[in-house]
């Protein structure tokens, strides 16, 4: 099975819709969340080796806040929300009304890991739901995990399903960012969904692309 | 006068490499992969396997990434260090990784794969009579390691704890 060799623009620009809404409706609830104004980007849809994911976000040792659930129904994959150390802080800090809360203490405040969790939890199943009613097929998420640590250690572990089929994946990045944050690199949360390889044919044929 | 300058060999996910002194080799942000350096240091000569999945037949692929299974990249990586003129007794090993990046309930196999990394690891050093004389395993912390063949080092950094030798 060479998904590699099958997939078309055509595909390509489906699998960006579906970034487009899920993180669009993702956006909406943080926004109401935090009462603040979120904006996302163009979604960008890549067929990327392994060592390309690697770099993104800055690389594979950068330290990032990441959610991860798996996905489980008709179609199947991954999913992470990952955001810098400095921007899951200003939000948990926002939702908490702590304003020393900091990921990187030794002594992370349960208030604020409870509160990234549930914050992990409403954007993921904003973002699920509406891939779930735009492609009519049953999905439901894994309750997420939450942790902090080196980018590359949890990216690979989304790889492992795609891992024995080849070294490449195809990529779901939605950028979104708080508007007067714009600007600097480093205050992006990213949206990574990575379908696994037997599912595009289901995505797609949903979709009436196959 | 010529200065040997180091310079750092990087290996990526799934990949492997040779490093001669006075060099060294690393590779960056191991989860539940495992990193598997095998050296010998008379020579001063090592090689580093960056290992995803425990064995070749979880591979549905027409074409196999030897470096990237247990089984099939020590081996390989035995191969290629014979062809350097490095003798497979003399060769020791030094293992890290094999994290459990998140902890949940779910019965599918793959999340349990850092486990499953380090013991094939394990299995195939075995095989080859090739004795781990360090290692830092398992946990619930990403890695980046980096050996060194002036002193057969293998330091290893981790987010929460800094850095070690082993």
């Amino acid at each position: 099975m060479s998904f590699k060799n099958n997939i078309t623009s055509v595909h390509l620009d489906v699998l960006k819709e579906i970034g487009n809404i899920g993180a669009a409706h993702a956006a909406t609830a943080l926004s109401n969340l935090l009462n603040t104004k979120i904006d996302m980007k163009v979604p960008y849809v890549k067929m990327a080796s392994f060592n390309e994911i690697m770099e993104f976000v800055g690389g594979a040792e950068s330290v990032v806040v990441s959610i991860y659930l798996r996905i489980e129904g008709d179609a199947t994959g991954g999913m992470f929300f990952i955001l810098s150390v400095e921007q899951a802080n200003h939000f948990i800090r926002k939702l908490i009304h702590d304003d020393k809360f900091d990921f990187q203490d030794t002594n992370v405040s349960d208030m604020g890991i409870s509160a990234m969790q549930e914050l992990g939890n409403i954007l993921s199943g904003s973002y699920l739901s509406s891939l779930s009613d735009f492609t009519g097929l049953k999905i439901q998420p894994t309750p997420p995990a939450l942790t902090v640590d080196m980018f590359g250690a949890i990216i690979s572990y989304g790889l492992i399903e795609l891992s024995q089929i080849g070294d490449h994946a195809i990529v779901i990045d939605t950028t979104i960012f708080e508007e007067h944050m714009e600007g600097s690199e480093s205050v992006h949360g990213h949206f990574f969904l990575l379908p696994d390889p037997e599912s595009f044919e289901t995505i797609f044929s949903a979709l009436g692309v196959l | 006068m010529i200065e040997s300058v180091s310079t750092v060999i990087k290996v990526g996910i799934a990949q492997m490499d040779i490093v001669k002194s006075p060099h060294t080799i690393r590779t960056s942000g191991l989860g539940s992969c495992v990193g598997v350096v095998l050296y010998d240091e008379f020579k001063g000569i090592a090689g580093l396997i960056h290992v995803m999945l425990p064995d070749s037949s979880l591979s549905r692929s027409d074409s196999l990434n030897v470096a990237k299974f247990a089984d099939t990249a020590i081996p390989a990586m035995l191969e290629q260090l014979k062809r350097e003129g490095v003798h497979p007794f003399r060769l020791k090993a030094k293992i890290a990784g094999g994290s459990q990046m998140f902890q949940f309930a779910t019965n599918r196999e793959s999340m349990r794969i850092g486990p499953r990394n380090v013991e094939a690891v394990k299995q195939q050093l075995k095989n080859f009579s090739i004795p781990i004389v360090a290692e830092d395993t398992g946990g619930n912390s990403g890695r980046t390691i980096e050996f060194d063949t002036a002193n057969s080092l293998l330091q290893i950094r981790t987010v929460n704890q800094g850095v070690k030798e082993i």
